[in-house]
Parts: structure tokens; sequence; C-alpha cells
């Protein structure tokens, strides 16, 4: 409906660039960083794992989009990003077959099985982590060295088992053992400022995040620098737990998901009988993000409390 | 409806796992190997057979007002007898079941075909009911174990099948498995059946 230079039309009238594509290869750049250094650290073995999950996401997603009948949206990059994620949080020790299965329940228990993108109430690439870590406990807790090559621990699961610490440079730049993703938390702090920069995350849950488990690890008497840089809180804190359709959409639920996560991470670490405690905190606070979006939800503009 | 149908409909159409999912509790809980399936899934069959029958035979003296807790001693009457049987003949199985044959007491298959059935016919159709939901409920634990022993212990009723070498798949064997196999399973049959339904309606 045309007035003379007048244009009617109904809301929204401000609409953002951002799309679901832009917003899904802008967290593949910003994990880049951390992929290439698990590529230097571990060769080969991280270049296969990583390109053999990345494959597997998006034949899982393509094969049951199909069988579902619906459009093969697999350009949208979010099959990408699951297969990615997954692969970094995994051992450089793994069987290629074991990141298959894992790619595929990511998929498909995770992620299609709940709707498709946008419907998962899991994080799915955590999901195909819990997975994997219940299935294959051996194979998904032997790690190897990046320097000699040679079976060793997590820096958490030496603190925690044999009470040897880690250097904080050793843990910043990744010469340790870990998940492939997870040695360097440099890198993967500038991935997630990338992010934050970009706006495709908000520092809401990050801060609350880390700065819970720096504070709790403070009181309860551990070094806050060592529990932040080690294990899988950079990764899980940037790209992770600020996953959009897992995650509260308020800044007061995305503070409170943030510091529930913390607390978690840091209890489990300190007590549980797993030395890391990421993935269980961040899927643990995914249940709660529907309660929390109830109850954190803003007031509407002229809304009377009722009587 | 005639007496074939009382029997075959349990079986299938309204399998008590697959289609009208109940008896969940032992369903999950006991079918980390192909043998317990088997095990459990006959000893509610017998429980289930039995109590129909008496059900159905003194349904007219049961006052209505307390006929679930006449059935629930009706039911746990047979089940005391099956699990002494087990203990006596197969005290193996019957330490690994362990309190879930105590348990088939609450079942709410058996209470619901009291219930639903024994208490409204008579008994030959008691029967058959009873002994095609019986095989309905075996099948389908038998079948949830089968798959959950291949994956997590790779091997069938304790005969290995891939040899030493095969990496077991854990999280089979313990209660996340149950879940993920009852629901893969229920969603593939019913796929299934949803479009043989449309392809017999529709075409």
């Amino acid at each position: 409906m045309e007035h003379g230079n007048l244009v009617v039309s109904s809301s929204p009238h401000i609409r953002s660039k951002e799309s679901v594509n832009s917003i899904m290869y802008n967290v593949i750049i910003a994990l880049l960083p951390a992929t290439v250094a698990a590529i230097y650290f571990f060769r080969l073995r991280a270049f296969l794992l990583i390109a053999v999950s990345i494959i597997a996401a998006i034949a899982a997603e393509a094969i049951i989009l199909k069988i579902r009948k619906k459009p093969i949206a697999i350009n949208d990059g979010s099959a990408i990003i699951t297969g990615l994620l997954l692969a970094l949080t995994i051992s450089p020790a793994m069987p290629l077959w074991m990141a298959v299965v894992g790619s595929v329940v990511s998929i498909g228990i995770g992620k299609q099985v709940y709707g498709g993108l946008g419907s998962n109430p899991f994080n799915p690439a955590l999901v195909g982590r819990a997975f994997l870590i219940i299935t294959f406990p051996v194979q998904m807790t032997t790690w190897i060295n990046p320097i000699d090559g040679l079976a060793t621990a997590t820096p958490l699961g030496l603190q925690k088992m044999e009470g040897i610490g880690t250097g904080y440079l050793e843990l910043l730049l990744g010469n340790v053992g870990g998940s492939l993703g997870e040695t360097s938390a440099l890198l993967l702090l500038i991935g997630g400022l990338y992010l934050i920069y970009k706006g495709i995350i908000r520092w809401y849950i990050p801060v609350s995040y880390l700065g819970t488990v720096a504070a709790m690890s403070l009181i309860l008497g551990s070094d806050p620098i060592f529990q932040l840089l080690s294990g899988g809180l950079m990764l899980g804190a940037f790209f992770m737990a600020t996953d959009m359709v897992t995650s509260p959409v308020t800044k007061k639920g995305q503070l409170i998901f943030g510091i529930g996560a913390g607390l978690i991470t840091i209890i489990v670490r300190l007590y549980g009988g797993y030395p890391e405690g990421v993935l269980f905190s961040i899927l643990l606070m995914n249940i709660f993000t529907p309660i929390i979006d109830k109850y954190a939800m803003p007031k509407i503009y002229g809304e009377v409390k009722s009587k | 409806m005639g007496a074939t149908y009382e029997f075959y409909k349990g079986l299938w159409k309204e399998n008590p796992v697959f289609r009208m999912v109940m008896g969940m509790c032992p369903t999950l809980a006991v079918t980390n190997a192909a043998i317990n399936g088997v095990a459990m899934g006959l000893a509610t069959a017998f429980v289930l057979v039995c109590s129909n029958i008496v059900v159905a035979l003194i349904k007219t003296l049961i006052p209505s007002k307390v006929r679930i807790p006449a059935y629930v001693i009706i039911i746990a009457t047979f089940v005391t007898i099956a699990d002494l049987i087990l203990a006596a003949y197969f005290p193996d199985i019957q330490k690994v079941l362990g309190l879930f044959i105590p348990l088939i007491v609450v079942n709410c298959v058996i209470l619901a075909r009291a219930e639903a059935f024994a208490s409204k016919s008579n008994v030959r159709l008691s029967i058959l009911d009873a002994l095609g939901m019986g095989i309905g409920f075996t099948w389908a634990l038998t079948l949830l174990g089968i798959i959950r022993e291949i994956l997590g212990m790779g091997s069938i009723f304790g005969i290995s099948l891939f040899g030493e070498g095969y990496i077991s798949w854990i999280i089979f064997i313990l209660p996340p498995g149950a879940f993920l196999t009852l629901g893969l399973l229920i969603a593939f049959f019913n796929a299934f059946s949803k479009n043989k339904a449309e392809d017999s309606c529709c075409h």
C-alpha cells in the first residue's frame, strides 16, 4: 500500500542483517584459531578427527531431514558447528569411528528427534559428548601429550588424582594433554572475544560463568587462575553455554544461567567423581532454561502488577 | 471381535510395550541382557494368565468397591509362586532380576488386563487375552534385551558375537541405554505402522 512517499506496513520495522547463516559462519570463524591449534598440536590425528566429525554430522543431518521429508538445510552451517564442537571436545586418541558415532548421536538424538534446529533443549554437541563419555569411558579419557605423543593425563586430572599442578603459560598456550580444542585457553579466549565483538553472543553468560568459577575456587581454596585456564571451561563458556537455542534470552536469565553453570562446574571439579564438570554443568543448566526464561521475563511496557 | 482377535491383539496391535507403553518399570530396568528380558517376560506372562483366570472366575463375587485390592491380592499370590519357582530352578536369573520379580505385583499391564478385560469376560477369552498380552510383553522385552546385549556386551544370550576385540557400548547396559533403545524402537514401529495405515485408507 503506497500513499505518495509513504509505505504502510506492519511491524517489525527494523530488521537485523543477521541470519542463521551469518551467525553460524561467524561462530566457525571464531573457532578457527583453536581448530588450527588442535591440528598443530596433534597433527594428522586431529585433522582427521575434525574432518570426520564434520562430515558425519552433515551426512546425518541430510539423511535425517530427508527421512523427515523436510528441506535439506545443511547450508545453514549448524551441522558443521555441531561436528566441529564435538571434535574439539574429544580426545585426540579416539578412534575415528567413535567420532562418527558421536556426530550421529549429536545430530540424531541431540537435535533432530526434538524437531531440528531451534527446538533442541540440549546443546547437540554436548549430547554427543555425554553419549561418548558414558559409552566409551576408556577411549574418551585416554589423553596424549602434544609434545612427545605419549599418554598423559589432563591438568585437571593431574591436579585431582595426584596433586600435580601445571604452569599458567603452558595452560594458556596449550602444551598440555586434553581434548582437541580445550588445550589452548588463549586461542579460545580470542575466538570468544571475536564473537562478543561481532555481537553474536553477549558477555553475560561467559562472564558470569567464568566469574562464578573463579570466585568459588577462591572461596573453596583452589587456585582460581588454574581453574579458569584448564579443562573445557573456555570452550564451554564462550561456545557452548551461549548457544542461542538452549540458553535463556534475557540478561537476567543469562546471568542466572552462567552462575548456575559455574557453581555446578566447580562442585564437580572439586568434589565430583569426574575431573571435569563443564559438560554436565551446561547440560544441567540447559534443562533449567525454560524455567529461567519464565521467571526472568522483563515486564511489558505499561504492565501493572496484578492484585 | 472373535476369540482369535483377543489373542492376536496383544502381539502387535495392542502390544503392551510398543503400543500401550505400559509396564515401563520392568521394561526399562531388567532388559540389559536378552535372557533377563525372556525371564521377566515369561514370569509376567505366567502371572498374567493365572490372575486373568482367577479374576474371570470370581468376578461376580468381588464387590466392585474393593475390586482393585482383591485383584492385587490375587496377582500377589501368583507373583510369590513365580518368585519361588525362579528361586528354586533358576537361582541365577532370580538373583539378577532381584526386586523386579516382587514388583510384578504392581505391573500395570497385569492390573489393566484384570480390570479392563478379565472382569468383563469369560474364562476362555481371558486366557487368550492374557496369553496374547503375555507373549507380546515377552517378545518386546526380549527384543530390547537382545539389542542392548549385542551393543552393550557384544554377545547374545551370553554367546560372544564379535570376539575379544569388541569395544562395548557401555551406555546400552546402563539405564540411559534402556530409554534410548525403547524410544528409538517405538519411533521406528510408529513410522512403520503409520505408513501402513495411510496406504490402506487414502490411496
